[in-house]
This record gives C-alpha cells, sequence and structure tokens, in this order.
C-alpha cells in the first residue's frame, strides 16, 4: 500500500496544528505589557513632571518584553510558509 | 490568491567551491546601496566645518553628534568614548535599512544575515571586555558559579544575548514585511472582486487597478515601518551599551 499521501497529510496537519500552538505565546506579553502600561500611569499620576522620562521608559520596557511574543510569532510564520517545503521534499 | 512570500534573492557566482555555492544576494545589495546613501550624508553633513558662523548644515550635524554622545555616555559613562562612532554608525545602518523597504525594495534587515553579523561583533566586544576585567582565568571560572553543574545553563545564557538581540529585531522587520503581504494580498482580492462585478472589462479591470490598496495600508505601515524600525534599533544600540559596561566593571 503506499502511504505517501497520508504521510504527506499528517506532516502539513503537524505544521499547521504547531503553528496554532505556537502563538499561544502571545499571552505573555500582554500580559506583561498591561502591567507595564498600569505602572506607567500610575507614576505619571504621582509626577507628571516626569511624564516624558516615564514615557520613553515604558517605550524601552514593552519593546524588550515584546521578544517572546515575537519569538512565537516567528516560529508560527516559519512553520506555515517554510516547513512545508522543507518537510514535503523529502517525502 | 497569490502570495508570493520569499527569502532574499540571489544569483550564483562561482559553484562548488569547498564552502559550497558563492552567491550575491539582494541583501547584500541593497546594504551597498545603504552604505553608498549613508556615507554621501556623512559627506555632506561633514565637510567644510568653521568654527564661527555656522551654516545651517553644519548645526544639523553638530546636534546628531551632541544627541549621540548624550545617548552613548547616558548608557555607558564617560570612559567610552571612544565607541561613540561605532554606536552611531550601527544606529544609522539599522535605521536606514529598516526605512528602506518604504521604497518598494527588499530591506536587508529582513534577512536574519544582517542582525546576526551586528549581534556577533557586540559579543565579540562584550567577551573582550569581559576577559579583560577579569582576566582569562577568572572569566573561565565564571562558567562555574556559583555550581559547577550549572555550566552548561551559563554557556546557553551567555549565548543567548546575541542571538536573543538578532531575533528580536529581526523578528519584528519580518512580521511587518509579512504582514503587509498578506495585506496587499487580501486587498487585492477584496477590489477584484468589487471591479468584477462590472459586466465588460471587469476582470481586467480587477486585476490591474487594485482600488483598495490606495491608503489603507499606510496605517499599518505607520506602526510596523515607522515605529518598529525606529525603535528596534534604538533598543538594539541601548542593549549593546549596556552589556558592555555590564562587562567591563563586572567584579
Amino acid at each position: 500500500m503506499d502511504f505517501t499521501v497520508l504521510a504527506k497529510g499528517i506532516a502539513l496537519a503537524g505544521c499547521g496544528i504547531g503553528a496554532g500552538l505556537s502563538l499561544i505565546a502571545g499571552i505573555g506579553p500582554g500580559i506583561g505589557e498591561g502591567r507595564a502600561a498600569a505602572a506607567a500611569v500610575e507614576s505619571i499620576a504621582r509626577q507628571p513632571e516626569a511624564s516624558a522620562d516615564i514615557r520613553s521608559t515604558l517605550i524601552l520596557g514593552v519593546a524588550l518584553a515584546e521578544t517572546t511574543g515575537i519569538y512565537g510569532f516567528v516560529t508560527g510564520l516559519l512553520l506555515i510558509f517554510v516547513a512545508p517545503g522543507l518537510f514535503l521534499g523529502k517525502l | 490568491m497569490e502570495i508570493n512570500l520569499h527569502g532574499s534573492w540571489y544569483i550564483t557566482i562561482l559553484k562548488d567551491t569547498p564552502l559550497g555555492d558563492i552567491h550575491i544576494t539582494m541583501t547584500m545589495i541593497i546594504g551597498w546601496v545603504v552604505l553608498l546613501v549613508l556615507s554621501t550624508i556623512c559627506f555632506i553633513l561633514g565637510h567644510n566645518l568653521k568654527v564661527h558662523n555656522i551654516s545651517k548644515r553644519q548645526a544639523a550635524a553638530e546636534y546628531i553628534v551632541e544627541a549621540l554622545n548624550k545617548f552613548v555616555r547616558g548608557n555607558m559613562g564617560n570612559q567610552f568614548d571612544k565607541y561613540i562612532p561605532f554606536i552611531g554608525a550601527m544606529f544609522a545602518t539599522a535605521i536606514f535599512s529598516n526605512l528602506i523597504s518604504l521604497f518598494g525594495v527588499w530591506s536587508p534587515t529582513a534577512d536574519l544575515n544582517t542582525e546576526l553579523g551586528w549581534a556577533m561583533i557586540a559579543f565579540v566586544l562584550i567577551t573582550y571586555y569581559k576577559i579583560k576585567s577579569q582576566g582569562m582565568g577568572g572569566y573561565l571560572k565564571g562558567y562555574l558559579q556559583p555550581l559547577a553543574p550549572m555550566l552548561p545553563i551559563n554557556i546557553i545564557s551567555e549565548l543567548a544575548t546575541p542571538v536573543s538581540m538578532a531575533c528580536r529585531h529581526f523578528g519584528n522587520i519580518l512580521s511587518g514585511m509579512v504582514i503587509n503581504t498578506l495585506i496587499y494580498a487580501a486587498l487585492g482580492l477584496a477590489s477584484s472582486a468589487l471591479l468584477g462585478l462590472i459586466p465588460e472589462i471587469g476582470v481586467w479591470l480587477g486585476a490591474h487597478i487594485p482600488i483598495f490598496e490606495i491608503g489603507i495600508p499606510a496605517f499599518l505601515s505607520l506602526y510596523f515601518d515607522w515605529f518598529s524600525g525606529l525603535i528596534q534599533p534604538f533598543i538594539f544600540c541601548t542593549l549593546t551599551c549596556m552589556f558592555i559596561k555590564q562587562a567591563s566593571e563586572a567584579d
């Protein structure tokens, strides 16, 4: 029996499920950056003169915390667009 | 809906050398264009400088130099003045490479090799300063702190620094490129569906005049190209400065 089509189907299904699972990593930066923004709002309310400083520190911290979310996103993109070509080329 | 997502275009100039095939990629070509543009700007801003009665061009150049000095000294203290030109060059190259995608060409930072190159330079600098401040023996013994079995974890965390700096920049720019491609494909599909309703020439119109592609991608490009493209080099250079400072004053 020729299982090639079934094997290709399973490989593609694995890529799809993996891409969906890898984007669960988006939860982390969402929660963390929300908390950072809350702390920034509170400290601006306490000391409005420092608001320019607080704003740039907030942006810096947000871009750093965004890293792991971007890791998950790029992994998902690779699984959808690059992995099928790689895996199916070997089948 | 044809989506055309690809890596960098390349031509092969040498086949089957001991190192594999040698390519000239679009990344390298646009990198040279960025190099030429930056060199021209530096020459225009920096020639014929005077001490009194400065022109507006010289005032702009002095403003840029002062902002760069303040940035590097604020992060590293006053003893690293010899790295101000290096950080300025990296910052300017990164900004120009990110923003050149607004002209419709492939941006060299959408290729991981570019960011890995910058991150390796930063890694070499950080390791050099660590060895200089702790001595070779102290540096190697630092991998066994606080317990000897921590060696693999310490090695991984040492390598994670340049890799994460490169991947952060690359991921932001790549995600911008992919989302822009998908949005253009979707808007093209929508406009060909709408224009296809016109009786005679609808199909040809829909394929050649995508009316929905005017203006709407500009709002997304505000975040992905402008905001992301300006913040990520700032973060890369800030992290480089902070890690070098931290490495030179350990213990």
